[in-house]
């Protein structure tokens, strides 16, 4: 239920995108899709063909998911880790000081026609 | 024509809904209406909470309520009689969270003249209302007993947005595992800003905490 609103989002401005560039048929969407952006890539797969086969424009067009994988900053001893294995708190010295550096993007990179 | 033809996009898909946000809460402070965004899961006592608060307050400021569910408007018919205020219910049609642009649509189907709070109770969900910016003022969410204090671990970006976190039900505290001081811990991980109000909406115990956070805040957004 989830991915069916993130993909009338996509499918949103996808439309727009394919009209400011006057294109009629897109054939492949690229999504930038985080490893903690809570969207799971099948089911947002599933739903993207149950709506996207609905608009002319989009019929049978794929949907390709990057994932990227989520990468946390430590500010108290500068390093990076990986945010899935160790959370919110740095595996190297144990601080909580630490934020997202990347993993929560839902974008359309580019599109295909 | 052969050949693909790339476009490249780069935008993140809630981009729309930021600006559309951003520019529904300037409006707001024109008018001086301020508007409260109210997440939780289902069963949580949203609707019970905001019948308390607002009994307690509704003399002292005019308020408005947004009910948005998938479904039925027992919700919305349930604050009218409880408080009699106004209260229009919202039908989000299948979606799991309510947006900018949805948000925009209920407050042009309530009388906003003289309005100074405006309430908008979520769809039960704690993990797409989180996601979406609804041009509110703050948010806040019920976490009630029952649900357990490990939430804020589970759901970390509902509890990473939310100004205001209202511990529910604490009348059933002696029969549920439920550790307040780990939820208080857990919570500030998330957001260390959040302020904690326990409360029992059924008894009202703790419920003029919440008035009172509401009203401080109703002031400052009209005033400063």
């Amino acid at each position: 239920m989830h991915e069916l609103g993130i993909v009338f989002y996509i499918i949103r401005d996808v439309k727009k995108a394919a009209e400011e560039n006057n294109v009629e048929h897109v054939s492949e969407v690229v999504m930038n899709i985080g490893e903690v952006s809570t969207v799971v890539p099948k089911y947002l797969k599933d739903c993207w063909r149950w709506a996207a086969d609905k608009e002319d424009v989009l019929r049978g067009c794929e949907l390709i998911v990057n994932k990227i994988p989520a990468v946390t900053w430590c500010d108290s001893c500068k390093c990076e880790y990986s945010t899935v294995k160790y959370g919110k708190t740095c595996p190297a010295c144990g601080s909580g000081e630490t934020w997202l550096l990347r993993g929560n993007e839902v974008e359309i990179k580019e599109i295909h026609t | 024509m052969d050949g693909v033809r790339v476009i490249e996009i780069k935008k993140s898909i809630f981009a729309d809904n930021n600006e559309d946000a951003d520019a529904l809460r300037s409006e707001l402070k024109r008018r001086g209406t301020y508007l409260l965004n109210l997440m939780s899961s289902p069963g949580s006592g949203k609707t019970t909470t905001l019948i308390k608060t607002i009994n307690l307050i509704k003399d002292k400021i005019r308020i408005s309520v947004m009910e948005a569910d998938i479904d039925s408007d027992v919700d919305a018919l349930k604050i009218k009689e409880a408080t009699g205020i106004d209260s229009i219910q919202l039908h989000t049609g299948g979606m799991c969270h309510l947006d900018a642009e949805m948000t925009r649509q209920g407050l042009d189907n309530l009388p906003l003249e003289g309005v100074d709070l405006v309430i908008l109770e979520n769809v039960g969900n704690l993990v797409c209302p989180a996601e979406f910016d609804t041009g509110a003022v703050r948010n806040a969410m019920i976490l009630s007993v029952p649900e357990g204090h490990d939430k804020p671990l589970k759901y970390p970006l509902m509890f990473s947005v939310c100004d205001l976190v209202i511990v529910n039900k604490i009348d059933v505290m002696p029969y549920f595992d439920f550790d307040m001081a780990k939820c208080e811990e857990y919570v500030h991980m998330r957001n260390p800003k959040a302020r904690i109000i326990p409360i029992c909406a059924k008894t009202g115990e703790g419920v003029e905490k919440v008035a009172g956070w509401l009203l401080e805040e109703v002031n400052n957004w009209k005033n400063k």
